[in-house]
């Protein structure tokens, strides 16, 4: 047994590791809705989810379970192929976008074979993920097509002008960053970023790098993240399923799981855009404080007691029996892990990369859901030109002032 | 067989299957999905062989952005399904011993290898971006600002076209 797992180490791994990822990711976007349901209410003076499980939090499930069991309905006159192929390409596209992602800086050993936290470790990771991009508007303009109703067409080709037009800004605003780092790989990438003395300055967004030449990418980091929304069709910039114009869009005739795929691919490539925002610009796994504040290594673990704490008090609190016993449970679980983790110091220095990362993350995640709740949608012909008139011509000049700048003070 | 032939192989007949459904196809969209799924398998080729830019550049450019405005352009015109029409003269007279000669070219110059695979270029002597950049500045300088202004004089044109009615 332990022969064939030495032997067939190179396949087992990435699979098991895939399975991980794939879990987690789905939990993530289940819960990312509830999020995102819970801060639009707050920000509109409503509560949100509160009948489902404490808080809500059980919402996620009950809505997986409706999906399942709802009629899933198809429309006369589709075109068979197409109408069931856009669903799967969107949520395969959107899944296999993560598998390039590093999520932490370690490198570590299963059964003699040398793995790292992510999937694919590939040099050429960026365009991988522009490959991916290019091929997700096919899911979406197939959908409008295919289902033989003019609102989804309507919406299918909104999506695909839209999608074509932010593409250009969003690649060439990461040019940039690749210049600046001379590296194609996310890892490299980050590790360019890696500025011991100076901390968070050495981000990409700021631009000191250790080896001097770095070149601020601010500009470049505003045309990413709005091409980036514009491209997972998310506010301001949903105009292919602009609900008061075009029913649903382009995913007006699916129903069932099948819209549920549409729905878990716009959420798992929100978390993409957040990585990539985290990874292009913002350092990725790094730690905003200089590496010789050795005390911010115990920050992740310190944080876990207060939000325990917080979460028991609340729970105490709370209307139901159920919550008052869930809650708490909770929160005692978190303050016993952060207990933990303090009691045994050599983790943290693990857990700090996976840490940060997803911190950042989060931050993103929150940014969209924000943006969502403040912002009004664009119409047609301001979204044409913005991408067109405003957004792409400010990223060529990113990428003009970049390469000036690294010419007259050099690099590496 | 060895894990790369095997996938050389399956890739060679994803490809094939495409071009062939791509003719046989009455639907232009569906035509242009299996162009697409054409596209694709060859970036898996070059994948194989080592070409990582290549590859991804393949699906960037070709799957991607110009297979886009195939698609885009179709559900625009909202084109129906194609009916049948028999072989053209040109096909029959001309398409099809060409077509004859071009497959017996490749038989030959298969035959003539012998079952020898060239070994693929050692790491990073075609692959990294790096070199590939190098050479197409420095040695394909020329064939390279030609295809770049040929593009531009073509974008002009279109927006000339476009123009002409104000």
């Amino acid at each position: 047994m332990n022969e064939f797992l030495t032997h067939y180490a190179f396949l087992i791994v990435p699979i098991i590791k895939i399975v991980i990822l794939v879990f987690l990711v789905l939990t993530v976007d289940a819960y990312l809705t509830w999020l995102e349901r819970k801060v639009i209410a707050h920000i509109q003076t409503r509560w949100g989810p509160y009948r489902v499980g404490p808080h809500g939090l059980l919402q996620p499930l009950a809505d997986g379970v409706k999906f399942i069991f709802k009629e899933d309905p198809m429309p006369a006159g589709v075109d068979k192929i197409a109408y069931f192929l856009a669903p799967f390409l969107t949520l395969m596209l959107a899944l296999t976008s993560l598998a390039v992602i590093p999520f932490g800086p370690q490198r570590f050993t299963v059964w003699g074979y040398e793995t790292h936290v992510g999937i694919a470790d590939v040099n050429i990771s960026l365009l991988v993920l522009f490959a991916i991009t290019a091929l997700a508007v096919y899911g979406v303009a197939l959908a409008g097509w295919a289902s033989n109703n003019k609102y989804s067409l309507l919406g299918g080709l909104r999506s695909s002008a839209q999608m074509i037009s932010y593409e250009l800004a969003l690649t060439l605003s990461v040019v940039g960053v690749v210049l600046v780092a001379g590296d194609f790989s996310l890892r490299g990438i980050i590790e360019h970023q890696e500025n011991g003395n100076l901390g968070l300055l050495g981000w990409n967004l700021f631009g000191f790098s250790k080896n001097g030449g770095g070149f601020t990418q601010i500009i470049g980091f505003i045309c990413f993240f709005t091409a980036a929304i514009a491209e997972t069709n998310r506010v301001p910039f949903d105009l292919p399923e602009a609900e008061s114009e075009l029913v649903a869009g382009f995913h007006t005739e699916y129903a069932s799981m099948k819209f549920a795929m549409f729905f878990i691919a716009e959420y798992t490539s929100m978390i993409t855009v957040s990585c990539l925002c985290t990874i292009l610009f913002f350092g990725g796994w790094l730690s905003p404080f200089p590496l010789s504040w050795t005390f911010t290594q115990f920050l992740p673990s310190v944080l876990l007691i207060p939000f325990g704490l917080w979460i028991i008090y609340d729970g105490i609190r709370y209307e139901t029996i159920f919550g008052r016993v869930l809650l708490p449970g909770i929160g005692t679980a978190l303050l016993a892990l952060g207990g933990a983790l303090l009691a045994y110091p050599a983790i943290n220095g693990y857990i700090q990369g996976p840490f940060w990362f997803l911190a950042k993350v989060f931050v993103f995640l929150f940014v969209y859901i924000w943006m969502r709740g403040t912002l009004p949608r664009f119409r047609y012909d301001q979204l044409m030109t913005f991408g067109w008139k405003f957004l792409l011509p400010v990223s060529i000049a990113n990428v003009v002032l970049t390469s000036v700048a690294i010419l007259i003070w050099g690099k590496h | 067989m060895t894990a790369p032939l095997i996938i050389f192989f399956v890739l060679a007949a994803v490809a094939v299957f495409g071009a062939v459904s791509l003719i046989l196809q009455k639907h232009p969209i569906h035509s242009a999905l299996s162009l697409i799924v054409v596209m694709v398998a060859l970036a898996g080729l070059y994948l194989l062989m080592g070409a990582e830019f290549v590859a991804a550049v393949q699906i960037i450019v070709y799957g991607g952005a110009i297979m886009v405005l195939f698609v885009f352009v179709i559900m625009l015109l909202n084109a129906g399904e194609e009916e049948r029409t028999n072989l053209s003269r040109l096909a029959t007279y001309a398409g099809i011993p060409l077509a004859l000669a071009l497959a017996g070219f490749i038989a030959a110059a298969i035959a003539r290898s012998g079952g020898y695979l060239p070994a693929p270029a050692p790491n990073g002597a075609l692959t990294s971006t790096k070199t590939l950049s190098m050479l197409l500045f420095t040695e394909f300088v020329y064939p390279f600002e030609l295809t770049s202004f040929l593009i531009l004089v073509a974008i002009l044109g279109a927006i000339v076209l476009a123009q002409r009615e104000n």
